[in-house]
């Protein structure tokens, strides 16, 4: 099938919303290339379940191609049109099935050496449509903290190596033990000032602190333990079968429904939470049995689809490196911790999280504060934080956090 | 042109720390006296590559915030060798289909996670058949079950019986495991690989296996399994196997893949620098035990380079050193270390060359035709 063929019945199968926005854009969608339409479908296909910024940004898209005369779509949509693709890939079904497409595109891609010209083509595209409808003015400063190294003693590591040239690195945080307090009080207090459906989130690597304030989105470690032992029974299957297709094996991932593993809207649970939340799982590397790269990712995915005002990461230690089945019995087992490895995992997971805060709106005045928790050092990058200086004067995590906001 | 720009930023950075900690010589002093040659001792040559399985970034290795990683390579090794600044890889970033692709000196297109052959010959094809060798002169030690074809090519002019011997020191152990009740006491020497969540291919290579191991290697299951409890990690039970090799062997043509690297695809930072750490090591183990072989000493020539990069932190296609999954500068552009007699010391070579050159460069120095590479030998070291 071509996009050319497309009709609104081709959507049926979509969910409700999903279905009429496609329906309301069909014309648009039968004039997009073929290496182009089932990776916008395949965001489309999920229209119901995302958060209110990834709908802004799945509309900007269609409100670009909206604007543009036919010749100057086929001009932005080039590189995709020039893209020499098999005619295997026009015999699936690309509408229904957009994630196996874009994972056999992939595939193609990488064999005949063009890779390169579709990454190119992507990222161009993305800038032109950003650049066409750009985002709106945000409410306040976007604000990130990242707590790590907790469980950890003494450290040899040289910490926040990557932020410290960013920003003010503080030897000298006085009153530790009252720094998570004051961190998740800061993003109570800042969720009540700029209430909003997924605007202010916390993750934590291990068990969530209660923040004993509303609008706050929070994920953890703990929270998602019957959930990730569920997955890991059907992972450990997979693993131990005589045969071991992996392509299988990542349809399987792909296809599970939240309720599958416990993650059932029915019970009261938000399901563009529990979506979000089970794909952690299902489509991080390395999430379902280390928490740290689950924290390190889940910020990564919250701020690339949900744009939060807020997000405060913690990080807890994780297990310790094992054979992937020992690993996927984590449920079933006493716990053999890593603090140390943590921490330097932690110390990078600071460093993507304040990355992934600078690709979103309003990067220039955001604000990004590090800190090892229970101890005296952090860092604070920020406007009004000279680069790369150390600043010896003790201070509360309390009055950095009052500078950020 | 992007692309280009940003894999020679890349190295111009490495290059400018490397001159200023070493004082390593530049191209343009290449042919200049300064330049020591090592001293070529008599009897044939040999080759022993070393890569590093996994991919590794110039972040944590050659940059200066990863020096303190490699501190063997930057002081025990740079300083005798010629370095390739911009190694690059224009094929497919998966390990076994890039460590194929590296052993043929062509871009293999296949599955990465299929059970299969390198369509073109491999470097132990050319060189037993243009040379005339017996199997026992050429091995490849490799990491983990998918790398069990890796020695043997499909090409119908070379292919069966043509090729390196295989040796999966994970298999042989988990193997001889089997009969043991102490299993637990080895599992840090089983982790798998991480490239997707679960990989554990089926087995149809030429690999040797258990019951050969006492026969080929003269080495025990007993004295096997009782060495790995004392080794810390799969690549040191890799380096444990190479080294028994070169013993028992002597071969002309040995390739060692370590991979322990790839603990990165688990998103783990301080895991993957531990598996960098310990590359870094076993590398200046292997090479001290090079020249103390007399077998060996003055006349072999050392290759040791990552198969790829990992993804940049500053892509926003990927995850940082997670994985290599971009194309981007950073998973494509890496390094390359060559040590022994033909190796002018302390040089930095700066041009741009690809990964599939080295297998007409060890052609050069073997004496073999690799015709159907498309790589061209390199002339700094031949």
């Amino acid at each position: 099938m071509l996009p050319g063929q497309l009709t609104a019945e081709s959507f049926a199968g979509y969910p409700t919303q999903a279905r009429a926005f496609a329906a309301e854009r069909l014309e648009l969608l039968r004039n997009l290339p073929l290496a182009f339409v089932p990776l916008l479908l395949r965001e489309l296909l999920v229209y119901d379940y995302k958060f209110p910024m990834e709908r802004v940004d799945l509309e900007r898209q269609f409100r670009f191609l909206g604007s543009l005369s036919a010749g100057d779509a086929a001009k932005h949509l080039e590189g995709f049109s020039k893209l020499r693709l098999p005619r295997d890939l026009e015999k699936l079904d690309w509408v229904n099935n957009p994630a196996i497409f874009s994972e056999q595109l992939t595939a193609h891609l990488w064999n005949t050496h063009q890779i390169d010209a579709f990454r190119a083509a992507a990222v161009l595209w993305v800038k032109e449509a950003s650049t066409a409808f750009p985002d709106g003015p945000i409410p306040v400063r976007r604000l990130g903290v990242a707590i790590i190294g907790q469980g950890a003693g003494t450290n040899e590591y040289r910490l926040f190596r990557k932020l410290r040239p960013l920003g003010t690195y503080f030897p000298k945080v006085a009153k530790p033990e009252t720094g998570v307090a004051s961190i998740l009080a800061a993003l109570g207090r800042r969720a009540q000032a700029h209430p909003g459906p997924y605007r202010h989130w916390y993750v934590d690597g291990g068990t969530p602190v209660p923040v004993g304030a509303v609008g706050v989105t929070r994920v953890s470690w703990a929270e998602l333990a019957p959930a990730r032992a569920a997955l890991q029974v059907k992972m450990q299957k997979t693993y131990e079968a005589s045969v071991f297709d992996p392509e299988a094996f990542r349809t399987m991932m792909a296809q599970i429904k939240p309720v599958e593993i416990g993650l059932d809207a029915a019970s009261g649970g938000d399901e563009a939470i529990n979506r979000f939340q089970m794909t952690l799982i299902t489509e991080g590397s390395g999430t379902q049995v280390f928490s740290t790269t689950f924290v390190q990712w889940a910020v990564r995915e919250a701020l690339r689809r949900a744009q939060p005002l807020t997000l405060v990461a913690r990080f807890a230690p994780r297990q310790r490196e094992k054979q992937m089945n020992e690993l996927l019995a984590e449920s079933s087992k006493r716990q053999d911790l890593d603090p140390q490895g943590s921490l330097v995992d932690a110390d990078m997971g600071a460093y993507y999280h304040w990355l992934n805060q600078q690709r979103l709106a309003g990067a220039e005045q955001s604000g990004f504060l590090a800190w090892f928790e229970g101890h005296g050092e952090a860092v604070v990058v920020a406007p009004g934080f000279t680069k790369g200086t150390s600043s010896d004067a003790p201070v509360e995590l309390a009055n950095l956090l009052g500078r950020l906001s | 042109m992007r692309f280009h720009h940003q894999s020679q930023a890349i190295s111009t950075t490495r290059r400018n720390f490397l001159q200023s900690v070493t004082g390593a010589a530049a191209a343009s002093s290449f042919f200049g006296p300064s330049a020591l040659k090592g001293m070529v001792g008599p009897g044939t040559r040999k080759t022993v590559v070393v890569t590093f399985g996994g991919g590794a970034r110039d972040d944590e290795t050659f940059a200066p915030d990863g020096q303190e990683n490699i501190p063997h390579l930057m002081n025990e090794l740079l300083p005798q060798s010629t370095f390739y600044t911009q190694m690059v890889n224009k094929g497919i970033l998966g390990h076994y289909v890039a460590t194929a692709s590296i052993v043929t000196g062509a871009y293999e297109t296949f599955n990465n996670f299929a059970a299969v052959s390198p369509d073109n010959p491999t470097v132990f094809e050319y060189f037993r058949k243009d040379v005339r060798r017996p199997a026992t002169d050429s091995w490849v030690v490799a990491p983990s079950n998918g790398f069990a074809r890796i020695g043997e090519s499909g090409n119908k002019a070379y292919g069966a019986g043509l090729g390196a011997g295989v040796i999966l020191p994970k298999r042989l152990l988990s193997a001889a495991l089997t009969s043991r009740s102490d299993g637990a006491r080895y599992e840090h020497l089983l982790r798998d690989n991480y490239e997707t969540p679960l990989h554990a291919p089926s087995l149809t290579g030429h690999q040797i296996e258990l019951g050969q191991m006492a026969e080929v290697l003269k080495l025990s299951v007993d004295d096997f399994s009782t060495h790995a409890r004392s080794l810390a990690s799969p690549d040191e039970m890799s380096v444990y196997v190479a080294k028994h090799l070169m013993k028992e062997f002597a071969p002309s043509l040995l390739w060692v893949t370590l991979h322990d690297i790839d603990i990165a695809h688990s998103g783990t930072f301080s895991l993957y620098v531990d598996g960098i750490k310990r590359s870094d090591r076993l590398c200046a183990e292997l090479w001290q035990a090079i020249q103390k072989d007399p077998e060996y000493a003055n006349k072999t020539t050392m290759f040791i380079l990552p198969d790829f990069g990992r993804d940049s932190d500053i892509e926003p296609g990927g995850n940082g050193f997670q994985h290599h999954r971009t194309g981007d500068a950073s998973s494509r552009t890496t390094w390359m270390m060559v040590l022994g007699p033909n190796a002018k010391q302390n040089v930095v070579i700066d041009r741009a060359v690809e990964s599939v050159d080295l297998v007409p460069t060890i052609g050069s120095l073997l004496k073999f035709d690799a015709r159907l590479s498309s790589g061209k030998p390199l002339a700094e070291v031949v």
